[in-house]
């Protein structure tokens, strides 16, 4: 499990649209060998899905052109109380995994 | 010339003009450039990647908002933010979010898939630019066609080969 950071209410109304922001600490090698500076393989975390009440509700591919220690914000409809799950896996099959509650009045 | 050419021309000429004379770069050079007002064609790996993203349908430049710096300090991280406009209902939503680079070694930097349930069609994260260069921001809507939109950042420290 890598150092991982989520920003996010712990509360919203029934209905809000509001902002998630996360962030995973990981190197993000790109095995980009051509200008002579790299020489290590691709190691990168390529896939961060987030489940909320159990159904996905935003997934991304990570390629080599996305930055060290990855960072995506993205939105999401407050409907029900309960957890939002985030999980990340990289090259190696390692995965990390943060849960976050949402109280939705 | 289409719009966008006559923008690259002037760009390029503008900057062409500040610099001293015997450094002029050229608008279609294969030098390897990663400096201020040096930009190149886009790669055929870029074009790859646009063709089969597209596979066969047009891309319409529009819908999109793409909010990049034009400026990049560090391009070994460079945050962007991309907005659709869409009422993301069940009907009609935005499906996946692609983000192209011009010139990086790999084209594809990141796919993001929304639903009904984003609320809104947004998305921010940082990426790595190889050289100064356009990037492009392609949303697929729910209904199968593709909007896009372009944005310039100018590079100053290259990611991965300037020391990154």
């Amino acid at each position: 499990m890598r150092p991982s950071r989520i920003v996010m209410p712990e509360t919203a109304k029934s209905g809000e649209i509001f902002e998630i922001k996360a962030l995973i600490q990981h190197p993000m090698v790109t095995g980009h060998t051509a200008a002579g500076a790299n020489t290590e393989p691709r190691f990168i975390i390529h896939t961060l899905t987030v489940t909320y009440d159990g159904e996905e509700i935003f997934r991304a591919d990570f390629f080599p052109g996305v930055a060290a220690n990855p960072y995506v914000a993205f939105t999401t409809r407050a409907t029900v109380s309960g957890d939002i799950v985030f999980t990340w896996t990289d090259d190696k099959g390692e995965v990390t995994t943060q849960t976050r509650g949402l109280r939705v009045s | 010339m289409t719009i966008l050419d006559r923008r690259r021309f002037l760009t390029v000429t503008a900057w062409a003009a500040l610099l001293p004379a015997g450094n002029a770069p050229a608008a279609d050079s294969d030098a390897a450039v990663s400096g201020a007002g040096a930009k190149k064609l886009p790669s055929a790996l870029y074009f790859e990647a646009r063709n089969a993203l597209a596979a066969g349908r047009t891309i319409t430049l529009g819908r999109v908002s793409l909010d990049l710096p034009r400026l990049a300090e560090n391009g070994n991280s460079v945050t962007l933010k991309i907005s659709v406009e869409s009422p993301m209902t069940a009907a009609d939503h935005v499906k996946t979010i692609h983000l192209l680079s011009e010139q990086n070694p790999i084209a594809t930097v990141a796919r993001f898939h929304l639903s009904p349930r984003s609320g809104r069609a947004f998305v921010s994260t940082s990426i790595r630019l190889a050289a100064t260069q356009n990037v492009h921001a392609i949303a697929e809507m729910s209904d199968g066609t593709l909007w896009e939109a372009q944005a310039e950042s100018i590079v100053l420290l290259a990611a991965c080969t300037d020391g990154g």
